[in-house]
């Protein structure tokens, strides 16, 4: 299996409803244009520990409507920038589903495996298989089908339709 | 098993016999539509190295948004779009005066049913008044559509709305529209396609029916769905741009939650600030002053609207220190209008008339509210800075009450005027 596949990182677990100006606040949307900068003010107004201790492959679990409210991209770029592997929640707003889905940051919807897993704990979340293994057990979740896996290759959507278009 | 629209449409414009909620499939939409914005699409397209647009007969643009130009760098923004217009070969362009996006393309036969509409604006499930699939989609997709000619959606899940009964007189579909969004809350319809049906759907005009898929995208719907009946054939008589296939859900489609509303128990409804949910019978915000009131838009700014308005207006005269701002949403419905004697009528009652667009409805121009200042307005949305600046108050109503509350200098219902 491709390794790029496989995502394995501890869980920042969150409630419902959180919207994008607490995962990325307003007041920074025209100050901070860098996308190198934004994993700094990830998340700020939610867990102040986030942005100082977040690692690579690291993935969020949330409730329900995830990303809701504003359709600001840099609250989807600063998880990415941040080095964040995967979202896994029962719902997201659906302007933040796709623009994740756009920058090649996975996200899944599986409600049974966010009620069952804890704060902290490492999870391996296998893409191509579509299995979530936790301490209590193994979720699944519809593999992501070719056209979206081929956009997470790519590197997101700006790259993938290049790619398409040069071949 | 049966087939929701969601479903069929989908499985359709994806070329394979069946698609499941939750699944994510690449389709062809058969009208991609941008607005003010295909200037900063043409940017990222270029990135994308974009040169030539595919199957340019498939894209409709529309100058609406900020048009005729307020600033020079909003006309600066529509020359680049005019000139990649004319070196694309794009047929389906609609220039300033034209109207509002979503209207146009009802009128010029381009939203049809059984067909995609993919939009870069949140408001194109409008086109599910004339029982198409439409579907809001953000700038970098638009370009990749551009250049590619597809692009991937999830299979949505399905909410269905009955509507039994009547309206009563007075209440009108933006009040039923309200009533649903009150009570199903902004994340109602989280990324689910809503269907109505009904006897009180079949009811309504067609003017009246554009209200309800205009204004689901305030619960987060992907795209909203009305069967389009004999009104929508007669309609599209010599006017649709090519053959359609109306496509219907089966009888026993699985959806993922049924609602059920009495149209006799609706009210005359408010939105009040600062969200779209936050609905309140008319009844219970009476008396409100309000400094400005706004008809138009494409919720509210068609031929009946305009009408409701004037029946309202007739040999009246706006409250001394209100202004009343009306923008029909297209030039068809401006010509209409003042053939009818509408316009005339506004006039008479001090009512200020502008050319056909967006208007003041996300603050550009035409009409923008001062801090501390009240508006009532027949749009969509009334979230905080809306109309431009954050300390000012929108109330959302039918385009009656909106006629009437200027007439009163408060919010009331018309048949409360003296």
């Amino acid at each position: 299996m491709n390794t790029k596949h496989v995502i394995k990182g501890r869980v920042w677990k969150y409630g419902d409803n959180v919207n994008t100006d607490v995962i990325f606040p307003g007041k920074y949307t025209y100050t901070v244009s860098d996308p190198a900068e934004m994993p700094k003010y990830a998340l700020e107004d939610l867990d102040p520990n986030f942005a100082e201790n977040v690692q690579t492959n690291d993935i969020i679990v949330a409730g329900t409507n995830w990303g809701c409210g504003s359709s600001r991209e840099q609250a989807v770029t600063c998880l990415k920038e941040s080095g964040l592997g995967a979202l896994v929640a029962k719902s997201f707003a659906r302007i933040y589903y796709r623009n994740c889905l756009n920058a090649a940051l996975p996200v899944l919807i599986s409600p049974e495996a966010v009620d069952d897993i804890q704060d902290g704990e490492i999870i391996e979340i296998r893409l191509e298989k579509g299995e979530i293994h936790c301490k209590a057990g193994i979720f699944t979740f519809p593999p992501l089908p070719e056209t979206v896996m081929e956009i997470f290759e790519a590197g997101g959507l700006i790259p993938y339709t290049r790619q398409r278009l040069q071949s | 098993m049966g087939q929701t629209f969601a479903e069929k449409i989908l499985a359709k414009k994806a070329g394979v016999k069946e698609v499941h909620p939750g699944e994510i499939v690449e389709v062809k939409p058969d009208v991609a539509l941008s607005h003010d914005n295909s200037a900063a699409i043409y940017e990222i397209f270029k990135r994308m190295g974009g040169k030539e647009v595919y199957n340019p007969g498939m894209h409709a643009i529309f100058l609406d948004h900020a048009a005729p130009a307020p600033t020079t760098k909003h006309a600066e923004n529509h020359r680049t779009i005019r000139q990649f217009v004319r070196n694309q070969g794009i047929p389906h362009f609609y220039d300033v005066g034209r109207g509002i996006c979503h209207q146009v393309l009802v009128e010029e036969g381009l939203a049809l049913p059984g067909e995609l509409v993919l939009g870069s604006d949140s408001h194109t499930p409008h086109a599910g008044v004339m029982g198409a699939f439409g579907a809001g989609i953000g700038r970098s997709e638009m370009a990749s559509i551009w250049a590619l000619g597809t692009l991937w959606l999830r299979v949505p899940e399905s909410l269905k709305i009955v509507v039994k009964g009547q309206l009563k007189e007075g209440v009108t579909s933006k009040d039923l529209a309200l009533h649903v969004i009150g009570d199903l809350g902004a994340d109602g319809a989280l990324y689910m396609s809503v269907e109505w049906h009904g006897d009180g759907i079949d009811a309504l005009n067609l003017a009246e029916r554009a209200v309800l898929p205009n204004m689901t995208a305030e619960m987060g719907a992907k795209n909203s769905y009305v069967s389009p009946n004999q009104k929508v054939f007669d309609y599209l008589e010599g006017r649709a741009r090519r053959p359609y296939e109306p496509i219907l859900p089966d009888p026993d489609a699985q959806y993922a939650t049924v609602k059920e509303y009495e149209a006799a128990t609706v009210e005359p409804m408010i939105a009040c600030p600062h969200t779209v949910d936050n609905v309140k019978p008319l009844s219970q915000v009476a008396g409100t002053h309000i400094d400005q009131a706004f008809i138009g838009t494409c919720t509210n700014g068609r031929l009946e609207d305009l009408a409701m308005a004037s029946k309202v207006l007739f040999d009246r005269r706006l409250a001394q220190g209100t202004r009343l701002i009306i923008i029909p949403a297209s030039s068809q419905i401006y010509k209409e209008a003042l053939m009818a004697g509408y316009i005339e009528i506004f006039l008479n009652a001090g009512a200020v008339v502008e050319s056909p667009g967006c208007g003041p409805c996300m603050g550009n121009h035409m009409g923008v509210p001062a801090v501390n200042e009240v508006t009532i307005s027949s749009a969509n949305r009334n979230f905080r800075g809306r109309m431009g600046t954050k300390e000012s108050e929108i109330y959302l109503a039918n385009p009656a009450v909106v006629a009437a509350s200027a007439v009163a200098g408060e919010i009331i219902h018309p048949k409360d005027l003296l």
